[in-house]
Formats: C-alpha cells, sequence, structure tokens
C-alpha cells in the first residue's frame, strides 16, 4: 500500500502536465507552443538515454560508448510491433481511442524495451569480462554493426527510413518513462547490488575477493542500462513518427556519453541535468548552430580537464546544494557514499 | 583465381592505409595506454594539408617526374603540419589528464575528435572537397589483374615508412627510449628517459604517419570532406587491437588483414556489410584472444 501512493501520485501528476501541456503549449496562447513541447519531450528522451547509461558508465564503471545501438534497437523493434502489429492488437482491445492508443504504445514499448534488453545480454555476455577500452570499442562497434543490419532490412525502410510510425507518444509518457528510469536506477544504486556496483568500479578484483560475482552483476546493470536505451527508442519512434539509421550512429552515443560527463560520471541528479542542458542549449543556441558542435566539445575537454567530477559531482557548489537536499542521510555509510564521490578523480 | 588476386591486390593498397593509421593507434597506446580518438581526424587534416599544398604548388613544377616531385613534397609538408598538430593535441588535451583516471582520458579524446571535425567543418566547409590528380593514372594489366600506378606507389610508401619506423625503434637510442617508455614510465624516468619528450615524439611520429594515410588515400581516391577520418580512424583502431595493440609488426598486419577482409566482402558479399565486417572481426577476436594477434597477454597485477 506505501508503495502504491508515490505511483499513483506520479501518475496522477503526469497526467495533469500532460493536460497543462495540451492546454498551453498545443492547444493554447503561446505562440511557438508546440516547439516547446517537442523540446520538453526530447529532454525527456534524453534523460532516459543519459540516465541508464549512467548506470553502466558512472556506477558500474563500465566504459560502453554503443547506448545508440540499443536505443535503435528499442526503436526499429517497438516502430515495427505498432506498424505490423498494431491493428493486430487494437482488434483485441475496446474501441476506446485512449485505451487503443496507450495498449499498443505498452506493448511496442515493451517490445523495444526487451529486445533492446536481449541485445544488451547478447553484447554484454562476452564483452564485459573485457576492460576498460577494449569495452568501449566492442560496444561502439556492436552499435555500428546494428546500423548496418538496419539499413539492409527491407521491412523497415533500410536506407530509405522508416515511415508510418503512429503518434503515441505524449508527455504522458515520456514522463512515465523518467520517472520509472529514475526509480529503477535510484533503486539500484542504493540496494546492495549498487554498492557491488561501485565496489567493482573501484577495484574489479578486490570486489571479487569480497564475493562479488563481478561478471553477473555487471552484465545485469548493462542489460536493464540497454532497456531503458530501448524504452527511450520506442517513446523516440512514436514522438518522431520516422526513424533513419543516420540517428543512431556514435556521434548519437557520443552525445549520450558527453550528457552523463557534463553532469558528472555517478550521478543521478547530474545525468538529468546533463540531459536537460544538452537538449535546451542547443535550441537556445540556434543562431550559432554553425559553433554549437565546436563549444560542445572545448566544454567537454575543459570540464574534463578541470572539473573532471562534472557539474554535480562532489566538492561543487551545485553538488553541495543538491546533495543537502536530495541524499536522505545514511547513518554510518560514510565510506560509500565517498567512494562514489570518487568518480573522475585522480585515481592511482 | 583473376578476380582473387584482383581482390588481394585492392585488400593490399587499402590495408597499407589502414596500416599507416594503426600504427600510430598502436604507438600512441603503447606509451599512454589511450586510445586517441583524433587520431583519424589527424589522418583527415592530413589530406587537408596536402589538399592546400597542392594549390600552392600548383602550376609551379609542372609535371617534374611525372608528379612524383610534387607528391613528395605535399607528402613532407603534410607530415610535417600533422606532427606539428599531434603534439599541440598532446600538450594541450592529454598532458593535463594524464594521471586522471581511464574514463577521464577518454572522454578527453573524444572530445578532442569532436572539436577537430568541428572547426574543420567551420574552416574547409562540411561539403567533399576534390583532391588533385598530381600523378596522372596508368592501368597496368597482368593476367587479367588490373592495377594502377598509384597502388604500387601507395603500397611503396607505406613499406618505405614502416621499414623506416621499425629501423628507428629497434636501432637508435631514442627509439630504445620509446620501448622503454612503452613498457614503463615510471622506471624510465628513473633511468634518465625525458618521458615528456618521448611521448611527444610517439605523437608526432603516429600524427605523421596518419598524415601520409591521408595523403596515399587522397591520391586514389580524391573526395576528401571534414568527417573522412571517422570511420577509417576506427576502423584503423580496430586494425591495431587485431593485429595486438602496442605491438608495431600487429598494426601493419592487422591493418593489411583488415583491408583484405573488407575488399573481400564487397568483393564476394555485399558492399553495405562492408563498414560492419571490421566491428564482426574485432569482437571475434577480442573473445578469442584479447591480446590480439601479435600481442602479448597481460597478467594483471593486484
Amino acid at each position: 500500500m506505501k508503495r502504491l501512493v508515490p505511483i499513483l501520485a506520479t501518475l496522477a501528476g503526469l497526467a495533469l502536465l500532460q493536460w497543462a501541456a495540451t492546454a498551453l503549449l498545443l492547444d493554447g496562447p503561446i505562440r511557438q507552443g508546440p516547439y516547446y513541447y517537442q523540446i520538453l519531450l526530447l529532454a525527456g528522451i534524453n534523460v532516459i538515454l543519459a540516465v541508464s547509461l549512467n548506470l553502466t558508465n558512472g556506477v558500474a564503471g563500465q566504459f560502453s560508448i554503443g547506448h545508440a545501438g540499443f536505443f535503435a534497437v528499442g526503436a526499429y523493434v517497438a516502430a515495427s510491433v505498432s506498424v505490423y502489429g498494431g491493428p493486430a492488437i487494437a482488434g483485441i482491445l475496446p474501441n476506446i481511442p485512449l485505451v487503443r492508443d496507450s495498449g499498443i504504445l505498452i506493448a511496442a514499448t515493451s517490445a523495444g524495451a526487451l529486445a533492446a534488453a536481449i541485445a544488451g545480454w547478447l553484447v554484454g555476455m562476452p564483452s564485459l569480462r573485457l576492460r576498460g577500452d577494449y569495452l568501449a570499442i566492442v560496444t561502439l562497434g556492436f552499435g555500428e554493426i546494428i546500423r548496418v543490419l538496419i539499413l539492409n532490412i527491407d521491412a523497415v525502410g533500410g536506407a530509405r527510413g522508416f515511415t508510418g510510425i503512429p503518434r503515441l507518444a505524449n508527455l504522458f509518457w515520456v514522463g512515465l518513462g523518467v520517472a520509472a528510469s529514475l526509480a529503477v536506477v535510484r533503486n539500484i544504486t542504493r540496494s546492495s547490488h549498487g554498492r557491488a556496483l561501485l565496489a567493482i568500479r573501484s577495484d574489479e578484483i578486490a570486489a571479487q575477493a569480497m564475493g562479488i560475482n563481478v561478471t553477473r552483476l555487471k552484465v545485469t546493470a548493462f542489460v536493464v542500462s540497454a532497456a531503458f536505451a530501448g524504452v527511450a527508442g520506442s517513446l523516440f519512434a512514436h514522438f518522431a513518427m520516422f526513424l533513419h539509421p543516420n540517428t543512431f550512429t556514435f556521434v548519437k552515443s557520443f552525445e549520450i556519453v558527453i550528457m552523463i560527463a557534463l553532469g558528472g560520471l555517478g550521478s543521478l541528479a547530474g545525468a538529468v541535468l546533463g540531459a536537460v542542458t544538452l537538449t535546451v542549449l542547443p535550441e537556445l543556441f540556434r543562431g550559432f548552430a554553425d559553433y554549437r558542435m565546436v563549444i560542445y566539445a572545448l566544454a567537454l575537454i575543459l570540464i574534463m580537464i578541470y572539473r573532471p567530477q562534472g557539474m554535480l559531482g562532489a566538492g561543487g557548489f551545485l553538488g553541495r546544494i543538491v546533495r543537502m537536499r536530495w541524499k536522505k542521510p545514511v547513518a554510518k555509510k560514510g565510506a560509500e557514499t565517498k567512494s562514489a564521490d570518487n568518480i573522475g578523480g585522480p585515481s592511482a | 583465381m583473376t578476380v582473387f588476386l584482383q581482390q588481394l591486390l585492392n585488400g593490399l593498397s587499402l590495408g597499407s592505409i589502414y596500416a599507416l593509421v594503426a600504427l600510430g593507434y598502436t604507438m600512441v597506446y603503447g606509451v599512454l595506454r589511450l586510445i586517441n580518438f583524433a587520431h583519424g581526424d589527424v589522418y583527415m587534416l592530413g589530406a587537408f594539408a596536402g589538399y592546400y599544398t597542392s594549390r600552392l604548388l600548383h602550376g609551379h613544377l609542372g609535371a617534374a617526374g611525372g608528379g612524383l616531385v610534387e607528391a613528395g613534397i605535399i607528402l613532407m609538408v603534410s607530415m610535417v603540419a600533422c606532427a606539428g598538430v599531434g603534439m599541440l593535441i598532446e600538450r594541450l588535451a592529454y598532458r593535463p589528464v594524464r594521471r586522471a583516471s581511464r574514463l577521464t582520458i577518454l572522454i578527453v579524446a573524444i572530445g578532442v575528435s569532436l572539436l577537430i571535425e568541428n572547426v574543420a567543418q567551420m574552416v574547409f566547409g562540411a561539403e567533399p572537397k576534390f583532391f588533385p590528380q598530381i600523378i596522372p593514372e596508368k592501368r597496368f594489366d597482368w593476367a587479367g589483374v588490373v592495377f594502377t600506378n598509384q597502388q604500387i606507389l601507395v603500397l611503396a610508401t607505406a613499406v618505405v615508412l614502416m621499414i623506416g619506423l621499425t629501423l628507428f625503434i629497434r636501432r637508435t637510442r631514442t627509439g630504445k627510449a620509446m620501448r622503454a617508455v612503452a613498457h614503463n614510465p615510471d622506471a624510465a624516468r628513473l633511468m634518465g628517459v625525458n618521458v615528456n619528450f618521448i611521448i611527444s615524439l610517439t605523437f608526432a611520429i603516429g600524427s605523421a604517419l596518419a598524415a601520409a594515410g591521408g595523403i596515399l588515400v587522397s591520391l586514389n581516391q580524391p573526395g576528401i570532406d571534414p568527417l573522412m577520418g571517422l570511420m577509417t580512424g576506427i576502423k584503423a583502431f580496430v586494425a591495431a587491437v587485431l593485429g595486438g595493440i602496442g605491438s608495431i609488426p600487429g598494426a601493419v598486419l592487422g591493418g593489411l588483414l583488415l583491408g583484405m577482409a573488407e575488399t573481400f566482402v564487397a568483393g564476394y558479399g555485399s558492399s553495405t556489410y562492408r563498414d560492419a565486417i571490421a566491428f564482426l572481426i574485432l569482437i571475434v577476436i577480442l573473445l578469442l584472444k584479447p591480446a590480439g594477434l601479435l600481442g602479448k597477454g597481460q597478467v594483471e597485477k593486484v
């Protein structure tokens, strides 16, 4: 019962948000409303991507740069389900538009998440035995292989792109995805699994010596992270209504990495802040579109040199405020929170 | 059989480019344990340096030596320029984070790569440029196998550069210092090796080789653009891993094998799968023999 309250509150809040957004932005008085609405949705999708990648890259310390691959798997599988299986699903549901659309979206998203999770397991199982740089390159390679495969599958449009996807996602569903990813990642991080993952990040051999099943945990984190990338993919597909393999190059993966690096690796609030910043800032600076990527890249390098823990990492002004407000005091477990803050800092 | 030989030759020509670029990866990885993501972009800068040099030179040399003189000058200028760029990248971006965590370094490398690509797009323009045909193409037909003088030039230059590099690393004092730094930087420093200088030099040599690769590839396929280094860079890295990262003969072997694998896939299978084969090879090799073909397995120290 106690758990049901926050869930219901979240659902009610999101429904209210959707209603407000429709009233104000879509049908409302604000002139560029639909444009703001679109940015909101994109920001939400990026938050899901960043938060999920943060679980592998930040918490578990396994550097994956193939997140766009799982994003693509989720997007294409989900889109296929709603395009090819949509009528069948609609057939077994009562003919109320809201119920029908929700049913199709839930089915498609579940399929996308499942497919991405399976892909994550297939990639993670063998490659997580590798460390550091090799893992990075394998995940990068995997992402590219996925893209090349999609290019060659005609049923999903190949190089022409996948069209005719129904627009089923809205702010409510994206918000729900964000809430779910935040809740799951936060709960994992604070559970004994999360502490084990932090231990793996600090020192794999020591973690193993403490009896942690290193490979299994790493793969689990990887699969969860991939599944949420799949959710993000499904939401993206049902919002953009068009998919093209070029959306899912490793540049997209790098973008997600930049989000969590800017926000602060391993920090949940940092991932959210990084994703929102990197979605909104480029829109604000449309006029400087040519310099945008130059500024990104420069910012990334400078931050890594002068402030490797990111915006919300340990010791920073913002970090301290967020920590005060968000972190429940953990009695006598200072050691773990401390190791969580060590990310990116000098290590031997 | 003719088709096979033809593909083999094309593969060698492509593979020698990968090998040149892979050498830079493997050398930098050897001394710094860093995947220098910006390396592919240095290769691109090499091609552009060649392009602008050739425009400056245009008409001043005539067709001396069938264009070989001009090609030689372009190659030299571009290699020197890129050696400078490589040292600059190391000094400005990598040296400040040398002692930081591996993740930090990797992210900086990604940042440098993005920076170079986007600055290049601003400066050079995003649309492809056409590298002038410096050496007129001549086709030879040998028992049905067609090859061009450019392919031979590419192969010959690559081989000369690789032999030069091997001699430098095996036979000179500086080369020995480089091997020492790759083996253990701290011990090398204690033995009086100027580690910073060696790392700078490694970047300079690696970048010069990448520039040579960029020029050679442009002689063959004249379209150059600011993003040409992305794929080639990553594939060259795959070649380095395939051969065993940190191993110089390994980089050459890996490059040649990868080039041949690609041309065979494109020749016998579908050219759309061409880009995937590199990564497939990579994954298979990492699973079966993570140290690469010629690499030495390393025991993890606790």
